[in-house]
Formats: C-alpha cells, structure tokens, sequence
C-alpha cells in the first residue's frame, strides 16, 4: 500500500483574545492608521446591527440578520478586496459592504422590503444578498470566469456559512472552480450555528476548509474574530486569484453571538453559558486593547467613534424613513428588459385595481 | 440556402449568434469535441475554441447559476441540458435567480441566457428521458419559455432567445429533431418571441399545439379536410408569455378550439389557454373547449409510451365531438 494523497489545513491568529501579538503581524498591521480603520468599520457594523435589530422590534423594519460578534469576518474581507473585484454576499456580511460603498440606507430598504435596497449605487457589479443558502456559489463561478475569459486581473468572493457547506450547489461550484483555476475565492464565515443546527452535526469533515481539498485547490482557517488574520490571508488568496493562480478557500471561525435573524430565538436550542464564554473572543475587544496598548486609541478616540457611528446610523434610518414606496405599478417595471403585452394587461388591471380605491384615507 | 433538420437549425443558429457575438458562449456537458449527445453542437468546438464552447463538469444546478453570473458580467450564455429529465435541479436557479435578478436590483444587474434543452417522447428513450414539463417553467415570472416545431423557426426563435436580454428556456421536440427538413436561409433574421404562428388557416376549428406534437396536429387538420372541415392551426411557439391574442382572434372566428400537448394534462399550459379563452372568448365559443394531452401518469417507459402521447387519431375524434356539439 502506498499513500497517493495527504493535505493539512493551516489555522492563523495573529491577535489572540487578549489583543497580545501571537503570530507574524502582516505589513499593513504595522500602521496603526490602517488598525484603527478596520476597528471604526466593526463598530460601525455593530452600531448598525444594534440599530436594525430596534427598527425590527419596533415594527419599522422586516426580519433582520444580525452579524453581531462576526464584524471582523466582514470587515476583513471588505479591506482586503480590491473595488474592481466582485462581492457576492451571504446575508451577514454588512460590514464587506458598507466597505465596498453599499449604504446602510440600502440595506434598510432591502431588510426594510424594498427592491432599491440591492439596486446599489457603489459597487454596481457587485451581487446582492443571498437568501437560498449557498445558491450564489454558481454565481460566483461565471463570474470568475468571465474575468478568467476576459483576461481581466479581478477576483469574485463568495461568502457562504457553514451550513451553505453541505449543500450540492456549493460543492458544484467548488468543483468547477478547481477544473477552471478561476479566480475565485471561497469564504466560509463559520459561525458555529445554521439556525439551530450546530457545526457538529451539519458536518464530520475535522475543518471546513478541506472540502476545498476535494475540489483541488488550498483550504485554510484563519481565526475569524481577529480582523488581522482574516484581512492578511483574504488578501494572499485574493492576490492569487487575480494572477491566475487559482481558488481558494478561506475558513473564518466566527461565532455567531446574535440569534440567527430577528425570527430567531436562539435560547431554545443553544445554552447561555456558551454564549457568554464566546463573548471573551468577540473581535473588537481585542483589536482595541490592542491598539490602546499600543498607544494608538484612547478613552476620547472611542467616544468620538461611538457619536460617529451613532450619527452616520441615525442619518441612514432617517433617509430609509423618508422613503416612499415605490408605486404598485413598479413590480412591472423591471421584470424583462421590455414588458411583454401580455403582462401590460396584467399592469394596467393592477392600474385599474388603484384608480377604483377610495384615494382618501 | 438548403434544406436542413430542426437540430441542424439549431446549430446553425448558434453558429451564426457566435460569430455575431463574441459574449456567446456555449457551455453543457459534452458539448466541446463530441458535439452533443443530438449533434446540436457539432464543429462549434473546432469553429470557435474552447474558451467559447465549454465542456463543464458534470453539474447542472451549477450549470443555470454559471449561466446567472456570467449573464451579469455581460456575457450571453447558451447552455446546454442532455435531457428535459436532468434539467430539475436547474430549476432552483432559473426561479431563485435567472427570473429575478434583473426586478430584485431594479434593473442593474441582468442575466441574458438561453437554456436548451431536449424535450418529450416518441423516441423510445431510456427512463427519464422523455417527459414535457415545460409547464413548470412557464410558472416562473421573468423568464420566457419557446418551443419550435419546423427548422425555420428554430433558426429564427432560438437566434431571437439569444439577443434577448432576458433569461430564454428554449425547449427543443427531439422526437422530430431529424423527422422533417426545410430549407432556412442563414439569414441572421429572427423570428418574433412572444407570439403564435398560424401553421395554417381554417374557419371551423382552431387547433392550437406546440413543439413535436405539430405534426399529429397538422395531420389531423389533414384528415379533416378530406371530410370539408377547415381547420386552423396554431403553434404557439412561446409559451409564456403567452401571445393570446392571436388564439383569441382566431377562435372568435372558428368558435371551437381543441389544445394538443404531450405534456401532462393537469395544470398544463393548455389549462391556461382553456381559461383564458372561457374568460375572454365564453361569447365566440360554440362548444367546449378541449384538451388532448398526455395523460395525469408517469410517463410509461417506451413500450407504453405510443398509448401515453396524443395520436391524430385522438386529435381528430376531439375535434369531431366539439363540431358536433349543438
């Protein structure tokens, strides 16, 4: 007997939960400017979150899906990609977008049930959020390859969780990717939990990351609540991709604080107290400690950031707010590119429906 | 200009679309050196590279969202599904995705593609690999569903599917992919989308079918003329969305109409038109609308499937009923 095949997956952490320096700080991390820019994107992020989960419970917004304790998996990802690259998100990678130029009033909107929420005016290439788990995967796929057959050094990203892992489509996706050596790169923003169904039961593989060994590209974990980490390997894989060398698959171990979305509640199925441990890993406490013992944030730059976030939050619910509607009429209006005759009827018996309502209140 | 098969047509309408489009992409299983499994890609390979007719791996839900991304960045892909039965695991794109991309961004991302696919019975296939279930997809909003039925208009439909912006499942009747030729010119020309061809012109009854079952209905308009009963005949070609008027008008004339499809009968596209006419035809209809379909059962395998698919015979007694109704 001999051995045809043996892999092993690499973990990295460069800041461990205390913020102490474990492992080899990457180039970009010796600019504590750059530090504290990833450290004002999770806040942001958090900020958000806390204010869409209030509208929520308040009636003013639909279910939402908080990323409360997976800032830095987001935000990682958004510093490391380049603007000509393409996003395509899952549903918890708020803080990726706002960095590539979504606003926060356009996640409102879409959360909100409004279609202009994902009609963004930033990253017009970029895809918008995913509620079939892991559908997007194939997305990704003719993406990268329309870059890998334009000859264009761009890279697409697909965010999936670790629920997505297990289903067909991804693996379809995965497969294809290491057949075309497309310029793809994989994120599993694994957060321990899809709904209620913990890791340990969607999977017996030891790591998510070696489902990307069956598909014949590199899989790798990073400590998904250390921004550093996660910034530092999404960009190495994204460096690759681009030069033609390849998919990649980047395990971010994460853990998912909040309740799955706002018609979640997670105390039915996952206890306290693993809760309240996972709250000594959670991502911004360590990046600040680090950079307070590092001389670079004080007690003033935080408070200034919080009323920062607090007012940009502000700001975006009131422009959601102010939005009207659209017109009935508009769930016409970008169905095809030309609105078939057929469906003209349809429109203007929706149009006839509204013109026999009593216009007054 | 020469005569030429409905698969022919076929690709002699990719051909022509790839060399006027290079963001036209041929992309399926085999579909590279070996051309298809029904030939419809045949020298596409050797003709364009394979950076323009793709062989993928074995995956057909991938295949429909490879379709949605590369649609998004500008490409036109045509995708090619062996069978009608492999085509299900699809269906999850074509309606999550395909359909809606363009409404759920407001129109600023959009996925232009063709699906094609082999559809029906009648060539005594193995299992799996006859059924017509193109009334699954004609549910699915912001998609279109076109079904040829001679050589000409799968030139001129399939060419029109290609330039449209939006996502196409062309569904091709492989039972006459070789049954018939005509001679089609490679003229570039497409043929209208969204609209019926009348086959044939008559005043006692309209016949409305679609795809492969053309022929029995053309037969049977046939076999009622030598008893003096002109018929009218209807492809209609693009399933949804639906070009009702054209049945309407002619129905209004006729006041009898008889749908023929192979697919199941329950809830079928003929259920459709059978309701639109009672909603807008009740006052020219003379009799009742029927359907001559396949039967509510799994298609049988081929030793049966002869019993399962509508014969002329079939058409021709349901026409006679209605022209006999008082």
């Amino acid at each position: 007997m001999s051995k045809v095949a043996t892999f092993e997956i690499d973990y990295t952490r460069i800041l461990d939960p205390q913020g102490r320096v474990v492992g080899d700080l990457p180039a970009f991390a010796h600019d504590p400017a750059v530090l504290a820019d990833l450290y004002r994107a999770m806040v942001l992020t958090r900020a958000f979150d806390a204010k869409a989960v209030a509208l929520q419970r308040t009636g003013r917004l639909g279910t939402f899906a908080s990323s409360l304790g997976q800032e830095a998996v987001a935000v990682g990802l958004g510093a490391a990609m380049a603007a000509t690259d393409v996003l395509l998100p899952s549903f918890r990678e708020q803080g990726a977008q706002f960095l590539r130029g979504v606003t926060m009033t356009e996640l409102l909107l879409y959360w909100g049930g409004d279609e202009r929420g994902s009609d963004f005016a930033g990253p017009r290439q970029d895809f918008p959020i995913c509620v079939p788990v892991g559908t997007h995967g194939p997305h990704a796929a003719g993406v990268a390859l329309a870059f890998q057959l334009r000859g264009e050094a761009r890279a697409a990203v697909c965010v999936i969780g670790d629920g997505a892992t297990s289903r067909g489509d991804v693996y379809e996706a995965m497969n294809f990717a290491g057949v075309r050596k497309l310029p793809l790169v994989f994120v599993v923003n694994n957060n321990g939990w899809a709904i209620s169904v913990p890791r340990a039961r969607q999977s017996a593989a030891e790591t998510l990351a070696q489902k990307a060994v069956a598909a014949g590209f590199p899989g790798e974990q990073v400590d998904g609540n250390d921004v550093i980490a996660v910034r530092a390997a999404l960009e190495e894989a994204l460096a690759r991709a681009r030069a033609g060398g390849g998919p990649t698959l980047v395990e971010a171990l994460t853990y998912r604080l909040s309740d799955h979305t706002t018609a979640d509640d997670a105390t039915r199925y996952r206890d306290d107290a693993e809760v309240s441990a996972r709250w000594k890993e959670e991502p911004l406490t360590r990046l600040r400690a680090y950079l307070v013992e590092a001389g670079s944030w004080g007690k003033e730059d935080e408070e200034a950031l919080l009323a920062d976030c607090d007012g940009q939050v502000e700001a975006a619910v009131e422009a959601y707010l102010a939005t009207a509607p659209l017109p009935p009429s508009a769930m016409f209006d970008h169905l095809h590119a030309e609105l078939p005759r057929e469906l003209e009827a349809q429109r203007q018996a929706l149009m006839r429906t509204l013109d026999e309502e009593d216009p007054s209140p | 200009m020469s005569e030429i098969t409905l698969v022919e047509a076929v690709r002699l309408a990719l051909a022509r679309a790839m060399s006027e489009d290079d963001g036209v992409l041929v992309l399926g299983e085999d579909v590279g050196a070996d051309g298809g499994v029904f030939r419809a890609t045949e020298d596409l390979f050797e003709r364009f590279g394979a950076e323009r007719v793709i062989d993928l791996p074995l995956s057909e839900s991938l295949f429909a969202g490879l379709a949605v991304g590369l649609g998004a960045q500008g490409f036109r892909p045509v995708i090619e599904f062996q069978f009608m039965g492999f085509i299900y695991p699809a269906i999850d794109q074509v309606l999550n995705h395909a359909g809606r991309l363009r409404n759920r961004t407001r129109g600023r991302l959009t996925c232009p593609m063709v699906i094609r696919a082999p559809y029906g019975g009648g060539i005594h296939a193995p299992e799996h690999h006859s059924e017509s279930t193109e009334a699954l997809f004609a549910q699915i909003p912001g998609i279109r569903v076109v079904i040829p039925s001679s050589p000409a208009r799968a030139y001129g439909l399939l060419l029109a599917a290609i330039r449209d912006p939006d996502p196409v499942v062309f569904l091709e009747p492989k039972r006459i992919y070789r049954a018939l030729k005509e001679t089609v010119e490679d003229d570039g020309k497409a043929a209208p989308l969204d609209a019926c061809f009348v086959l044939r012109e008559g005043t006692d009854l309209t016949l409305v079918s679609w795809g492969a079952m053309i022929k029995e209905t053309v037969a049977a308009a046939d076999a009622l003329a030598a008893d003096g009963v002109e018929a009218e005949v209807i492809d209609v070609a693009t399933l949804k969305p639906l070009d009702m008027t054209t049945i309407l008008q002619s129905v209004e004339r006729s006041g009898r109409c008889v749908i023929v499809h192979e697919a199941a009968l329950a809830c079928g596209v003929g259920a459709e038109i059978a309701a639109r006419l009672a909603d807008e035809g009740l006052t020219s209809l003379l009799a009742p609308v029927r359907r001559v379909a396949g039967y509510d059962t799994v298609m049988p395998l081929p030793r049966l499937e002869a019993h399962y698919l509508p014969s002329t015979a079939r058409i021709v007694a349901a026409a006679r009923e209605i022209l006999e109704f008082a």
